[in-house]
């Protein structure tokens, strides 16, 4: 179950229930072109944009390439500052570990940065099982986590809700988590922000033991670094006594002044800031400042089954900035539930078969294909993962590992239309058929496209799915293969 | 390059772009032996299935100068996607033709820009139009302004601008089939898009998108046409020729 939602159904059915969510898209419509302009608007300002593209990505690829080297250097550093490292190989490890540490201190509750990888693991469900009480303390988490929510972005994880929801949210379920709303709240951001301050203020203070992610991890300094607006971050990273942060063995960058090339392409790519607010790093143990017992695990979980495909592990790259989420035409209409898992949109689409396999669940096999392929994400990613390409060559994969059995209908066709294709005959015998098709319209249609020409306004079998909300042209009486033929290439009835 | 979506379905676009072509003074062939160029298979994962397909192609095609064609999308395919197809197929003959054919291979406005050093390409169109920029134009070749560059130059043609017109309109080959509620709702703020500029035309180098934003326009009774590129480029309407 791992960073997937349990009992998702594929995304052509998800989505259907998505679209009907007339509240859904109106948020999604506003926050998505309100994020995009930002983002656009400060990436030109950077003259030299294309270049710390490569850059970003060429400091990844290095990093991928010589993973086993940098992972070790990593943990040597780490070790010789004072951090427990720990090796996690899927979801059920690493929250094993983080469990195990929580037990040894006798801690029943943790404070928690937001974290990607921790949702992946589904580190709350995990801890709350034994008895562990994890509080997110990001504004948007807490959202979703008083709301018993499930994240729609990644960056931006209650982007679906609507500040009228928000106080509904707060009103009704602060409360039963710790201090409840103030009678007075209002949907005023400010309002909002305040009384998850005072909420948090008191579990901030009160933890023991703080849980993190970390956007990067310097391999030769043994540096873990978190990025983040709110500074809640910077409250769970330096207040409790203990601290766990999990990290995804792709969190590589070889050196501190590596660190340079993705703080500048982040919080542009991300929230469409220059600079992001908060920049907390830290390096093993620091005698009598913050947490004095530091761990870190180290989180395979698919990782390495994504880098040994060789079309796919470009998306290692991924810096979890959400730029391609926000620029998806696919996205912005079905919001992020419906890729049923906490990584949605055009990286999700590629992430979550790559960490977990194809040909097992039909809801991570529909993935590869919820894109129109328009290529707005590759435009938009700053570490320049050409996620169309991989989108293909997964759907490839999906449809190699259904090959043999009884093939599904779509097969027979792809297989027809192939055959078709092969010879120019073959091809010109189904466009004759087609032709008689199109007489018929010709001859008897009804309808019309604007123009003149005869439309079919429901076609029989798999063409439902396309006349259920659009016309479609009646096949031409002649096709252009037919016409240069008689007319011997337009010369003897003038061009047309 | 016919393509096979305008051979079977539009088979104007070739007409348009044979007519086009001879007024500029190039030497048109169509090698009856072409057929598809396997992006069908190739994007809904039948890649085993694309490699006769793409043998097709190159056998149809090797030994000519240029290969142009009426698509932004099938020269993308024709560009990007036969090197992994013959890739795949394990045979180097085939690696070899796919690596002769496939720099040839350009998508109208380039050859008519890029290679004749064209932008005023002689014709009439009396008309209030309006542009969309299909995806694999616009972001796999970059064909960038020439499209417009050629439109402007274009005798009575109002050009007016698309409001997001950047943003795919949701056709995505057997996405439209295989996710059509998400690419109805990506067509239907498309077809708003155009209706807002009040064209009587919505003109794109991509057939297989027009039918996609044509059939949802026709179906909102909206009036609006949709024509390709290549037969507005090709129109001598109102001018006496």
């Amino acid at each position: 179950m791992t960073g997937t939602f349990v009992g998702m159904p594929a995304f052509p059915t998800a989505a259907r229930a998505a679209l009907a969510d007339t509240q859904l898209r109106s948020n999604l419509a506003h926050a998505t072109s309100t994020i995009r302009a930002k983002r656009a608007a400060v990436v030109a300002e950077v003259d030299d944009w294309e270049s710390l593209r490569l850059a970003g990505a060429a400091v990844k690829d290095e990093v991928l390439l010589h993973l086993d080297d940098y992972l070790v250097q990593l943990e040597e550093s780490l070790t010789a500052q004072g951090a427990v490292v720990h090796w996690a190989r899927d979801a059920a490890e690493a929250c094993a570990i983080v469990a195990e540490v929580a037990k040894a201190h006798d801690v029943d509750e943790v404070v928690k940065v937001k974290s990607m990888a921790t949702q992946e693991i589904s580190l709350n469900e995990a801890l709350e099982a034994e008895g562990i009480a994890a509080w997110e303390t990001d504004l948007a988490e807490l959202i979703v986590q008083l709301g018993d929510d499930l994240p729609s972005h990644i960056l931006v994880p209650a982007i679906h809700r609507n500040r009228a929801e928000i106080k509904d949210i707060f009103t009704r379920e602060m409360g039963n988590a710790g201090r409840p709303a103030p009678d007075d709240l209002t949907d005023e951001p400010a309002v909002l922000a305040a009384a998850a301050r005072r909420h948090l203020r008191e579990k901030f203070l009160r933890a023991r033991m703080g849980v993190s992610g970390a956007n990067f991890a310097v391999a030769d300094s043994g540096t873990l670094v978190v990025v983040e607006s709110e500074g809640n971050g910077r409250m769970c990273l330096t207040l409790p006594e203990i601290l766990v942060s999990v990290v995804g063995i792709e969190k590589i960058v070889p050196t501190w002044s590596d660190l340079d090339v993705f703080l500048q392409l982040l919080p542009r790519s991300s929230t469409g800031e220059r600079m992001n607010p908060y920049t907390s790093t830290w390096s093993g143990v620091t005698q009598g400042d913050g947490p004095q017992e530091v761990h870190v695990v180290l989180l395979d979980n698919g990782r390495t089954r994504a880098l040994a495909d060789e079309v796919g592990r470009q998306a290692l790259r991924c810096i979890r900035c959400s730029a391609c989420l926000n620029v998806c035409p696919v996205y912005e209409r079905t919001g992020g539930h419906a890729y049923g898992s906490v990584y949605p949109g055009p990286i999700g689409a590629i992430l979550n078969p790559l960490l977990r396999g194809v040909g097992q669940d039909e809801q991570v096999d529909s993935l590869p294909y919820a894109s129109s392929l328009c290529g707005a994400c590759y435009e938009v990613c700053p570490v320049r993962i050409d996620i169309p390409s991989v989108l293909v060559d997964l759907r490839a994969q999906v449809v190699d590992a259904h090959r043999g059995g009884l093939p599904k209908p779509e097969a027979v066709a792809m297989k027809g239309a192939a055959w078709s294709f092969t010879k120019a005959s073959r091809l010109a015998a189904a466009e004759r058929a087609s032709g008689l098709v199109g007489r018929v319209a010709q001859r008897w249609g009804r309808a019309s496209l604007p123009g003149g020409r005869r439309a079919i306004r429901r076609a029989p079998g798999p063409g439902a799915a396309w006349t259920g909300a659009r016309d479609l042209p009646a096949p031409p009486t002649e096709s252009f293969r037919a016409w240069w033929r008689r007319t011997r290439g337009g010369r003897s009835e003038g061009a047309s | 390059m016919v393509t096979c979506v305008n051979d079977a379905m539009f088979p104007d676009a070739g007409k348009a772009v044979v007519t086009l072509l001879r007024r500029l003074g190039v030497e048109v062939d169509f090698p009856e032996a072409q057929t598809c160029c396997a992006q069908p298979m190739v994007n809904t994962g039948y890649v085993d299935e694309a490699v006769p397909v793409v043998r097709t192609f190159v056998e149809a095609f090797d030994g000519y100068d240029a290969v142009v064609t009426p698509s932004g999308s099938c020269a993308g395919s024709a560009r990007h996607q036969h090197r992994i197809v013959a890739r795949r197929s394990g045979d180097p003959a085939l690696q070899d033709a796919v690596a002769r054919t496939s720099p040839k291979v350009f998508e109208l406005t380039e050859f008519l820009v890029d290679v004749l050093g064209v932008d005023d390409v002689g014709a009439s169109f009396p008309h209030r139009v309006t542009y969309h920029p299909t995806c694999h134009s616009l972001r796999m070749l970059g064909v960038g302004d020439r499209p417009t560059r050629l439109l402007s130059k274009v005798r009575g043609l109002r050009l007016v601008d698309l409001p997001g017109a950047e943003e795919c309109c949701g056709f995505g080959g057997t996405f439209a089939v295989k996710n059509a509620d998400v690419s109805v709702a990506m067509g239907s703020d498309k077809a708003r898009h155009v209706r807002e500029t009040g064209a009587e035309v919505l003109v794109a180098g991509d057939n297989s998108c027009l039918m996609h934003i044509g059939g949802l326009l026709s179906r909102q009774q909206s009036g609006v046409r949709v024509m390709h590129l290549a037969e507005v480029l090709a129109a001598t309407e109102g001018s006496g020729a």
